[in-house]
């Protein structure tokens, strides 16, 4: 009889010991960890592509593939965005209606701030990007705002982003658990397969960057924000950071979100602090 | 034999049914005629009747291949097409441009999975095999119907 209870007493302290063992392993699973996030997902791309030098995966397709990076340095001598890029440097220093001009708005005047872009704001409780900042700026100071996708916020960001080319991507996350969930949300985003496809925005840029699509190469998820905005000729056109996830969206069948809809700007702050330490590469051109 | 079978081979698949039902009826009318005929004859129409189910199966047959020879058409335009099956997006394939190189060439099917069934279901939802594939569910997600998918099966097996 003894022997059985203490038999029965043994067992029971096991799975006790097993349960509270498991449980600990649940709670380290959940705690988010954006260096060791940053630093894994770095760590992938490094390995998987051992040749490709660490600054050229902003370069996208360019970095995965000798032929497209040489036609790419000869089309960069008569770049496609340039045309944008003089646009926004106009508007830039054009003031608005009430005489101040975009310069007052941001840190710095506007120049070579690009790669804290974007930042989690405290008193809001929410990531604020590039764009997002932009057109606040604009209704701020009596304007109407511009649509996310194109035209005049790609030539906007386009001058933002040439003035800090080379810059190495400095996103913070700040000691603040909302700041931590918007990471998580992103990272989410990033990993959740969606639409009738059936993808993740991971499917492509983390399982098979470099790997053509039809006659297109897939670009790696690493440094993929660093070159925004992009001219792409596939649009005929400049695209933001709000058109580069609509329209992977809806080539997936999956259905777009608003531009800078919560899920969106989590999913730039995530793409962007995994790309810390990457320079600026934007604006950029691809197929 | 590709000459020999044009005819057919223009001929659309609901055609083919109807031509079957016709020649269905044949023997049907065969018999009609042998219960109604007086013996004597019902003789001389037994002696034809090999003959006519001889012609009958040549022409079954042929409607058959005819039909097998239209799915797998049906079922390359249906692999080939951007807002179908689209597998030149990820697979090379014998007879199509610009592949992408995501999945692996479709070449051997037969010898690789002579149990259709197995291709059926990677296309219907490979992702229950393997959960990291990049293979759309295509029938789960109804992208294709089922008949769609038994057409590309038809046309991956002679690959």
């Amino acid at each position: 009889m003894r022997a059985r209870l203490s038999l029965l007493l043994g067992a029971i302290s096991a799975a006790l010991v097993a349960f509270a063992l498991t449980s600990a392993h649940v709670v380290a699973a959940d705690k988010v960890d954006p260096v060791a996030d940053a630093k894994a997902f770095q760590n992938f791309f490094f390995q998987k592509f051992p040749n490709v030098k660490h600054e050229d995966f902003v370069n996208g397709p360019y970095s995965m593939n000798e032929d497209l990076k040489r036609q790419w340095q000869e089309k960069e001598e008569f770049p496609p965005y340039e045309f944008a890029l003089d646009a926004g440097k106009e508007m830039f220093a054009t003031p608005f209606k009430n005489g101040k001009t975009y310069a007052d708005c941001f840190p710095n005047g506007g120049i070579g701030i690009r790669q804290n872009y974007p930042y989690f704001d405290e008193k809001e409780g929410r990531v604020v990007t590039l764009e997002l900042a932009l057109n606040r700026c604009r209704e701020a100071n009596g304007e109407a705002p511009y649509s996310y996708v194109k035209d005049e916020m790609a030539s906007l960001t386009a001058y933002m982003a040439f003035t800090s080319r080379g810059k190495p991507m400095d996103i913070k996350i700040p000691d603040d658990p909302r700041a931590l969930a918007a990471f998580e949300n992103g990272k989410r985003y990033f990993y959740t397969r969606r639409g009738q496809m059936n993808f993740s925005c991971a499917s492509c840029h983390v399982q098979s960057p470099g790997e053509r699509i039809r006659a297109e190469i897939l670009a790696p998820a690493l440094g993929i924000v660093n070159a925004m905005p992009i001219y792409r000729s596939e649009w005929s056109g400049m695209g933001t950071t709000s058109r580069r996830f609509v329209t992977c969206n809806s080539q997936t069948r999956a259905v777009p979100l608003e531009p800078q809809a919560d899920e969106y700007r989590d999913v730039e702050y995530f793409l962007s602090y995994v790309a810390n330490g990457l320079p600026i590469s934007g604006p950029g051109a691809r197929p | 034999m590709r000459k020999i079978l044009s005819p057919f081979w223009r001929v659309h698949s609901p055609d083919c049914q109807a031509m079957s039902f016709v020649l269905w009826n044949a023997p049907v009318s065969a018999i009609a005629t042998i219960a109604t005929t007086p013996r004597n004859d019902a003789l001389t129409a037994l002696s034809r009747m090999p003959v006519l189910f001889l012609l009958l199966a040549i022409a079954a047959g042929l409607a058959r291949a005819a039909q097998a020879q239209s799915a797998v058409a049906d079922g390359q335009k249906l692999a080939f097409d951007r807002g179908k099956g689209n597998c030149l997006t990820c697979h090379a394939i014998k007879g199509g441009d610009l592949p992408g190189t995501i999945g692996p060439e479709l070449k051997d099917l037969k010898t690789k999975y002579p149990d259709r069934n197995e291709l059926t279901a990677i296309i219907f939802d490979e992702t229950k095999r393997n959960p990291q594939t990049m293979m759309p569910p295509f029938g789960r997600n109804r992208i294709l119907t089922e008949q769609e998918i038994s057409a590309i099966v038809d046309f991956l097996h002679t690959l």
